[in-house]
């Protein structure tokens, strides 16, 4: 990678050193050094050259074939045939995911199957029959009609909101391949936003995934520990993308009014604009989430809502809504109802309480930061009850 | 391109539907049939009989088995199917998703295999 351009490779570096000389004072220096440089100056070379990827990127030839036929019509046209026709709802999803991938971010292979902790063969195998379906059910190479791009425009967004958020959950501890994913979804958003210029759910869900992922470098610490929203170090939040992010938000609602991925954005907005958690505006969270709750109720939107109402109202107020999530089928699994319990129990002195949320949250926590942020909670709450 | 729809339905809940109900119904795939006629999609269909006067074969060491009853205990059955043409898959998911039992029940749209001639 680095030998082949010898001008790109020396920008890196040099790109690799600057890095070290912000960092390293912060957070001490890494126990292998040459290699930190080493992997930071890969890492921001593979990031150069997707981005300089253009609009004409290296497309998988064997899935055009497959998918596109014959013609020359306008490129626009071939790119959204080509991401409505991976995103077909005949496709199971994870087809859909995996084909977008390939085909439209020209991610090989095995990088979706690392991104996706599966077997390389499992993923292979996935492209296989995803492809193969197009062919023998013949789903058509085309640009929906009208009357079912809503839909079918949901779909994609779906997909892309999916792959960013793959990413998102990564911690600097797992592959980098995961963490590129949120930029290729992002990628595919903005496409989205310049193929479809009179829809306003790409600049949403662009908007949102933007304010997520300014907060990349501050998410995690030096060891890939997980840094709670209220405890990051906001100077190191992306102020151009949250600025490029609140503008969307905007937009978006004014041209398409309070959708789930706009509300989502406007929420998520909130936080950045915020100079500290301290000066949230939580009230206007809660009645964001609130007109989310009748638009697209779930029991994780239920659960989010209730966080904040805890942090806007009080932990007391918070619990009361979250026994009323008690029997929810779809959070009986999932840690961060565990974890949000949890902490508002240990908020309120209830540590005898809080124990077995915690213990729950450990048992259930998908990647070693979660783990390690459980884990330290527990211990510490353990210490305070024998203390 | 041919496809073949193929109607599932729990029987048991068709069954305890009332004269009205099903005489409705009938009507309803009497339509559909006339309009996918109608606009030279039909290539064959027909309801079924119930799975309670279904036979399955199979051939073991030689000997032949028959079974009351279809190949699986499912919980819903096959009821009738349609073999229609279509131009492509979303085609033929518009004329599946007319069916009354798509309502009800499943269709699984199949694409028949094109065979040299």
């Amino acid at each position: 990678m680095l030998g082949g351009d010898f001008a790109l490779a020396e920008e890196v570096v040099q790109e690799a050193f600057e890095a070290a000389l912000v960092q390293w004072p912060a957070h001490g220096a890494p126990e292998y050094p040459r290699a930190w440089l080493l992997q930071t100056a890969q890492h921001k070379a593979i990031d150069r050259l997707r981005r300089l990827r253009r609009f004409e990127s290296p497309l998988d030839d064997d899935a055009l074939a497959t998918l596109a036929g014959d013609s020359e019509p306008s490129e626009q046209d071939d790119y959204l045939r080509l991401i409505f026709t991976c995103c077909h709802p005949a496709l199971a999803l994870e087809a859909q995911v995996a084909l977008t991938l390939r085909t439209l971010c020209g991610l090989t292979t095995d990088e979706i199957a690392r991104a996706f902790l599966v077997e390389p063969t499992t993923m292979a195998q996935r492209l296989v029959r995803a492809k193969n379906k197009i062919k023998v059910a013949k789903i058509p190479y085309v640009v929906p009609e009208r009357a079912d791009l809503d839909e079918r425009l949901d779909a994609v967004l779906a997909v892309v909101y999916l792959v960013f958020s793959e990413g998102y959950a990564a911690t600097s501890g797992d592959a980098w391949v995961r963490r590129d994913l949120s930029s290729e979804a992002i990628r595919l958003g903005r496409l989205l936003e310049r193929l479809l210029p009179e829809r306003s759910e790409p600049v949403a869900l662009v908007a949102l995934m933007l304010l997520h992922d300014s907060r990349r470098d501050a998410r995690s610490d030096a060891r890939g520990d997980l840094i709670l929203l209220e405890d990051q170090d906001r100077s190191r939040w992306d102020q151009a993308q949250i600025s490029e992010g609140c503008e969307r938000v905007e937009r978006a609602l004014r041209a398409g009014g309070p959708t789930p991925y706009a509300l989502q954005a406007a929420i998520a907005a909130l936080h950045a604009r915020a100079a500290s958690a301290a000066d949230t505006d939580f009230a206007q969270i809660v009645l964001l989430y609130r007109e989310l709750l009748k638009r697209a109720p779930s029991a994780v939107v239920a659960l989010n809502h209730a966080a904040a109402v805890a942090m806007a109202e009080g932990a007391e107020r918070g619990l009361s809504l979250l026994r009323e999530l008690e029997g929810s089928e779809e959070l009986a699994a999932y840690q961060p109802f565990f974890a949000t319990r949890a902490e508002l129990l240990r908020r309120l002195g209830r540590l005898t309480e809080a124990l077995p949320d915690y213990r729950r949250g450990l048992e259930l926590a998908k990647n070693g930061a979660e783990q390690r942020f459980m884990a330290q909670r527990l211990a510490e709450l353990e210490r305070q009850l024998s203390g | 391109m041919q496809y073949i729809l193929l109607i599932y339905e729990n029987e048991a809940a068709t069954k305890s539907r009332s004269a009205d109900e099903s005489r409705k119904i009938f009507g309803e795939y009497m339509a559909f049939t006339a309009a996918v006629k109608q606009s030279g999609h039909m290539r064959a269909g027909e309801p079924l009989e119930p799975t309670s006067t279904a036979t399955t074969v199979r051939i073991k060491e030689g000997k032949t088995i028959r079974t009351d009853g279809p190949f699986a205990e499912t919980r819903e059955q096959l009821g009738g199917y349609y073999v229609i043409e279509a131009k492509d898959l979303d085609e033929a998911v518009g004329l599946a998703a007319r069916l009354p039992a798509a309502k009800t029940g499943s269709i699984e749209v199949r694409p028949v295999m094109k065979m040299p001639m």
